[in-house]
């Protein structure tokens, strides 16, 4: 084949699909060797790219489900307590991420109530949906349980878990310090990327108060079924959890040195204002 | 000294400069967020009124965070030069928004200007032009900039190819890189974001790119997106570090909430330029900016965060970039809520850069929880490449697939270059021609047993 400007084949290879070196995506999931049109897109990858958005869009916008995860949280011997935040919509969420970062008055009052029934425990563990409700309805329940098998085998107390539609990362400190709990930790749905809609992310915070910043605590992302598989997030929770715990370290100062899974991800991950 | 108008019975009345400029600021959610924006569209033209009014000497006396607690106010000051500022010395905000726009403000004019003119006097006369303004006096203004390419000349469109890879695989990164080259991308810079900020991790993408440059004589440079911190401990250990990047803002204590000061830049600077690994020019420094992150990182000192951002082109400039990239979109809709927020942003911070005399880029992009789409994106490609932008980026299928946001695509580099007849930097488009990738602006039939193909 020729590839002189002057001397197109009879069917260019530019129009019938993608580019030849598209072996390369062996290497990679990047939208690689697209093929064009011209210079411009195909209609194949540019339909299957707005398929990726609009997923990604219901996703962020999708109700949460609460009724659903409360009753299989139960139904795996868990009891729940439902808290609020002051944001009531999506929009509200998305553009004032203080408010989801503060239980509603109402809220933190019958909370305060409470609190004071359940005594201070170990871990408050909280589930939101964040940006991602099908994220926390599906990896929530399987991560929770697993979790709590792990810290129950080495001698935890465990608040209720408490579910909080419209969440943000920082909400547990507030609930951790209302509850005087030694640790916090956060489910909840990340920002949708392309190919990955129900994404869940797990941040804890050891010793919760008003005070403490993205810089104390740490993070375990990319909870899903193709990425790390809620039983094994779980298995790596319970272990920083358990190292911090023991060490009294926490956040840029816990250092991720479990054998198995190190290797599957980073952590502590960065924490995104824009995500969390 | 307060600012007032009356507009029919009602008075509005703007305590301090730092809340006019609030006020005069197009709507955006992160000065709502802030509590900084104007309460009524009405107020917003009212302190528009007053903005326009108000002379630009002003700015040099009344500064909006204090000059003893803030070494990016006192760079601006103290780098200010007043005989540059001299044309303009006697304009109001108004006037000179006026005179930006007449025809003998031309090029020559503005590059002199560039030096005279401070963050403040720029965010407040961006704040009275519309998009068109913004696209016209940007379009005016030329600043080029140079290392193994040659960007910002007229009738160039630069890319940097982005062939981010979620665990920095160096096979999947260099899959992506050369499915950008062979989409004519790169000319701009061979920049990654690297999931891990470590030396060993650097210094492995550094000599990946490294030997690819090499090998096929490539007229382009590398960065690895890491703190400056890396890099500098990475040039000592003698890693081939071509551009230094950092994110930058625009108020000191921001900039420490990224661990960086001034000197710290210095630096680096120093250390890249000793490395005198630039064969057309010297600009060695890679930065990136976004409207928002001086809130986000709670250190905004009650400025609106498009001040705040151009603020940190003063600090860009101190260090005379090779590129300076506004990443518009990615900061998320609490920042900027939709495609008409993020294309104003951006129209702005690629104006306002480019009057300060930077070599600007814009990452023309947005998050899945941005009330945006490809559509959006591709107005706000367009209006750019009118404006003169210098550069965009080019990530494969406008899909990043580490940083999990969507860019343009390489394929976006071609619409904007054949709808605007754009052109890659000199360098890069002979080599283009060499390996028989493109020429005359359209890329050749693609072949799988291309040169760089070789050994895949």
């Amino acid at each position: 084949m020729s590839d002189a400007p002057d001397q197109p084949p009879l069917v260019p290879a530019s129009t019938s699909g993608s580019d030849p070196w598209i072996g390369l995506r062996r290497f990679t999931s990047a939208r690689i060797a697209l093929g064009r049109t011209g210079g411009s897109q195909r209609m194949e990858t540019v339909l299957d790219f707005r398929l990726s958005h609009a997923r990604a869009r219901d996703a962020v916008m999708a109700p949460f489900d609460l009724d659903g995860v409360a009753y299989r949280l139960c139904a795996a011997g868990l009891s729940t307590h439902r808290l609020a935040t002051g944001v009531t919509d999506k929009k509200t969420y998305l553009l004032r991420p203080d408010l989801g970062r503060r239980l509603a008055p109402a809220s933190a009052s019958d909370f305060r109530a409470r609190a004071e029934s359940w005594g201070p425990r170990d871990l408050a563990i909280i589930v939101s949906d964040g940006l991602a409700a099908q994220a926390a309805e599906r990896h929530a329940v399987e991560t929770v349980t697993h979790l709590a098998a792990h810290l129950g085998a080495a001698g935890w107390s465990l608040y209720p878990i408490f579910l909080v539609p419209c969440g943000r990362v920082k909400l547990q400190d507030e609930i951790g310090e209302l509850l005087g709990a030694r640790f916090t930790l956060m489910l909840l749905g990340e920002r949708p990327g392309l190919g990955m809609p129900d994404s869940l992310g797990a941040y804890f915070t050891a010793g919760p108060a008003a005070s403490r910043t993205d810089a104390d605590r740490n993070c375990v992302s990319n909870i899903r079924a193709e990425g790390l598989p809620p039983a094994a997030a779980a298995t790596k929770l319970a272990w920083l959890l358990l190292e911090s715990a023991r060490t009294g370290r926490a956040g840029v100062a816990l250092k991720d040195e479990q054998p198995a899974a190190s290797a599957l991800f980073d952590s502590p991950g960065t924490l995104d204002s824009g995500s969390v | 000294m307060s600012f007032a108008t009356s507009i029919g019975r009602t008075r509005h009345t703007f305590a301090t400069l730092a809340e006019l400029l609030a006020k005069a600021t197009p709507h955006r959610s992160g000065d709502v967020l802030a509590g900084l924006a104007a309460a009524s569209a009405e107020e917003r033209i009212a302190a528009q009124l007053c903005l326009a009014d108000v002379p630009l000497a002003r700015f040099l006396g009344d500064l909006l965070i204090p000059y003893e607690s803030d070494e990016v106010t006192r760079l601006i000051l103290d780098t200010h030069d007043r005989a540059a500022f001299a044309p303009v010395a006697g304009l109001t905000v108004g006037q000179f928004r006026d005179w930006l726009l007449r025809y003998e403000t031309d090029t020559t004019v503005l590059s002199a200007l560039a030096p005279g003119l401070t963050p403040e006097m720029v965010a407040a006369v961006s704040k009275l032009m519309g998009n068109q303004d913004l696209v016209l006096v940007a379009k005016k203004c030329r600043v080029v900039t140079a290392f193994r390419s040659t960007i910002g000349l007229p009738g160039r469109l630069s890319v940097r190819l982005q062939p981010n890879h979620p665990t920095d695989d160096p096979q999947g990164i260099a899959a992506s890189i050369l499915d950008g080259l062979l989409y004519g991308c790169g000319d701009a810079v061979i920049g990654i974001n690297p999931a891990t900020d470590s030396v060993p991790a650097m210094e492995a993408l550094l000599k990946l790119i490294d030997e690819l440059i090499r090998r096929y004589e490539i007229p382009t440079q590398s960065c690895i997106l890491a703190h400056v911190t890396t890099a500098l401990e990475a040039m000592k250990r003698g890693a081939p570090v071509d551009l230094v990047f950092q994110s930058i803002t625009g108020t000191e204590a921001a900039n420490k909430s990224f661990g960086i000061t001034l000197p710290l830049l210095a630096e680096a600077r120093a250390a890249a330029l000793s490395l005198k690994r630039g064969t057309v020019g010297a600009n060695v420094m890679y930065f990136e900016t976004g409207q928002g992150s001086c809130l986000s990182a709670g250190a905004h000192h009650g400025l609106d965060q498009q001040t705040c951002e151009v603020r940190a082109y003063a600090v860009a400039r101190a260090f005379q970039p090779l590129l300076v990239n506004t990443v518009v979109g990615f900061i998320g809709p609490e920042y900027l809520y939709d495609g008409k927020q993020i294309i104003r942003a951006g129209l702005e911070d690629h104006c306002c850069g480019k009057l300060l005399g930077l070599p600007m880029g814009v990452d023309v992009c947005y998050t899945n929880h941005a009330e945006a789409d490809q559509d959006d994106m591709d107005s706000l490609l367009t209006l750019l490449g009118v404006a003169g932008c210098n550069f965009i980026m080019g990530v494969p299928g406008a899909d990043d697939i580490m940083l999990g946001y969507q860019s343009t695509s390489f394929h976006d580099s071609h619409y904007l270059r054949q709808v605007l007849g754009l052109r890659p930097a000199p360098e890069f488009e002979g080599w283009l021609e060499k390996m028989r990738i493109a020429t005359e602006g359209r890329l050749l039939p693609a072949t799988g047993r291309h040169a760089l193909l070789a050994d895949v």
